[in-house]
């Protein structure tokens, strides 16, 4: 039903990977993000979900193009139907697309938290800026603070509002919420909300999937630097039986709610994936295939999964 | 908050005030043990200038100066003079030592202003350069010549900086502070500075390569950190980022840089005016040197020690006052 709207941004097989040294002379590719899939309509906010070291936040600096030098990038990014190279990326950087990320560390020590927050670009937008602090229940001296003096969930929303300050298509949010109170996270999510209502694209990369499964439409479930799920938020909310891959399932019996129930394992470390599917050495259903060879992303009941047994 | 921080700022003055004395008592019981236990002789460098003298008139000037007192006492004495202001009278010039001092430094600190100014802006500029073209080929090239500049001696590219500029074009004079045969009142501000130029050129040369390499280092540190890649992300271009973020945030270190190199500097400024025959402090402590002149020599010696010691006290300082991370802290304000 969705696949008439065009599309704002498309990831085709994108696989990321670093030179390391792992000797003295002899390097390595150390693989962290592998065939990766996704795709984001004007108008939605796509909740990314998967546990630490799976390749959320690298995800946001390969679409924006700031992976460090050792970075190999393969597969395709699109935006708006055009490719997205460097070239693009400088240009829309900040404009088009603008990223929040997750740390107090991202703000210039020495510069006062209003003035960062107004950006580079004139005219300043100071009373947007103002109104904007109001409503994220930012104290009016706010603006005049350096970094150092915020607590986490300040900062945390300092950030949130220097992408509300821009015109940007699509935002990239990596863990806003962590810090704050949960009415400020609350508020925080109904702007990316408004911002989707607009016509324009959220991408929320969390952790907390209850907070996530109250805004998003849809979710992302990662693994180990690769897609396994992209089910609707309805259908994560139905529970197991609605889901398609092993991994959302398991993800989902894990929450507090529905039974707090760990599964066994860890993901694998990006130096050493397994062969066949990512998730095999885990999986309880996991056959000689699983192990040998890589599924490819499909689509089964209007969710993509990368699973050969899923229904 | 206010209050907090000028009390913190008197009490670092305070301690600073305390070091700079004891070191000041230590430097002074070291120069005149130096100066004591070395061949040279007051008494028979002063007689030097006066003509011959019999062997008894000696002995009555010797004892009259105290020569045959104990260590411990003439140094006591010596002491007690300084503290009251007292330096007492250089046997080269025949004046006052304090007035030869404050004379002699109005020449060399118009010089090391110069040169400091001169090497800063250089330094901090040529060092942004270098950190935003980071291995490339401009980077490179200004690094080879930072390496280059402090491994040359000072007084061998003055004498190169003579030979090119005063000697082969002519530009420029080929010492003093003024022309010759000019009464001291006639002299311009622009023979001033045109006398000026050559010294103050080769004395900055010498303290510019490290604030050059430390800026650039410290940029590349700014230029990595997750708060560029932040406004990157926002969209700042190159130069929009070295403006907004890069020096903000290398001012600070560059700043203290630069006041600590203040004693580099009054090194380079004994060597520099006598190359350039420039009438400051520097030719004044190797005249003194060279003709045994003691207490011009002690009190040079501990003027330098202050000098030095206050561009350390103003770099520390500074650093308190213009952090905000140090400066002033607000308390918890998180809601």
């Amino acid at each position: 039903m969705e696949a008439k709207k065009k599309t704002l941004l498309e990831i085709h097989n994108l696989s990321v990977a670093f030179w390391m040294y792992n000797g003295i002379l002899t390097q390595d590719q150390l693989q962290v993000i592998s065939d990766l899939q996704l795709t984001v309509y004007p108008g939605e906010i796509v909740a990314v979900a998967g546990s630490s070291g799976s390749g959320k936040s690298l995800l946001a600096s390969a679409i924006l193009g700031l992976l460090p030098g050792n970075a190999v990038v393969r597969g395709h990014l699109y935006y708006r139907g055009k490719e997205l190279d460097s070239v693009q990326q400088t240009r829309l950087r900040g404009k088009e697309i603008a990223w929040i990320p997750q740390s107090l560390t991202y703000l210039d020590p020495l510069m006062k938290v209003g003035k960062q927050a107004d950006g580079h670009r004139k005219p300043y937008p100071t009373q947007k800026r103002r109104a904007l602090f109001q409503r994220l229940n930012l104290p009016k001296e706010t603006e005049n603070l350096y970094p150092f003096q915020l607590s986490g969930g300040m900062a945390r929303r300092v950030l949130v509002s220097t992408a509300m300050l821009t015109d940007a298509q699509l935002v990239i949010a990596d863990e806003p919420t962590p810090g704050m109170s949960l009415e400020q996270a609350l508020e925080a999510l109904k702007l990316f909300r408004e911002m989707a209502d607009q016509g324009r694209a959220v991408i929320l990369i969390t952790h907390d999937i209850d907070l996530a499964l109250a805004f998003a439409d849809k979710i992302a479930v990662f693994y180990a630097g690769t897609t396994v799920e992209i089910a609707s938020a309805s259908e994560f909310r139905m529970g197991p039986a609605a889901l398609r891959h092993p991994y959302s399932k398991a993800l989902w019996q894990a929450l507090p709610q529905n039974g707090f129930q760990p599964i066994e394992g860890f993901q694998p470390y990006a130096g050493a994936l397994p062969k066949g599917c990512l998730f095999a050495p885990r999986c309880s259903q996991a056959t000689k295939e699983c192990k040998e060879q890589k599924p490819a992303i499909r689509s089964v009941r209007g969710g993509e999964v990368r699973c050969f047994y899923a229904t | 908050m206010r209050k907090g921080m000028s009390g913190r700022l008197s009490r670092t003055f305070f301690i600073y005030g305390l070091k700079i004395i004891t070191l000041l008592l230590g430097v002074s019981i070291v120069s005149f043990l130096l100066v004591s236990a070395s061949p040279v002789n007051p008494v028979q460098q002063y007689l030097l200038k006066i003509g011959p003298v019999s062997p008894q008139q000696q002995e009555e000037i010797e004892e009259y100066w105290g020569m045959d007192k104990p260590l411990m006492e003439r140094y006591l004495t010596w002491l007690g003079e300084l503290l009251q202001g007292n330096l007492g009278e250089s046997a080269l010039y025949r004046r006052p030592v304090k007035d030869v001092i404050g004379e002699r430094f109005s020449g060399s600190l118009t010089l090391m202003v110069s040169a400091w100014i001169c090497s800063g802006g250089m330094g901090i500029s040529l060092g942004c350069i270098m950190g935003i073209y980071q291995d490339k080929w401009p980077d490179k090239l200004l690094k080879k010549l930072c390496y280059l500049l402090s491994c040359v001696p000072t007084f061998w590219l003055g004498l190169i900086f003579l030979l090119i500029f005063s000697v082969i074009l002519g530009w420029f004079p080929i010492g003093f502070s003024s022309p010759i045969g000019i009464l001291r009142q006639e002299v311009t501000l622009w023979q001033r500075l045109h006398h000026l130029v050559l010294p103050a050129f080769t004395l900055s040369l010498m303290s510019f390569s490290p604030i050059a390499l430390h800026t650039r280092q410290k940029l590349i540190e700014v230029m990595n950190s997750e708060y560029v890649l932040f406004a990157r992300a926002r969209g700042e271009g190159k130069w929009m980022l070295l403006l907004r973020h890069g020096l903000r945030n290398i001012l600070l270190p560059a700043l203290t840089l630069q006041f600590a190199s203040i004693a580099e500097l009054f090194g380079g400024s004994v060597l520099t005016e006598n190359i350039f025959s420039y009438p400051g402090l520097g030719s004044a402590v190797s005249a003194a040197g060279l003709n045994s002149d003691v207490p011009l020599l002690l009190g040079i010696t501990l003027f330098s020690t202050l000098f030095v010691c206050i561009g350390n006290m103003i770099a520390n300082l500074l650093y308190e006052v213009v952090n905000p991370q140090i400066g002033s802290y607000t308390g918890e304000v998180s809601r």
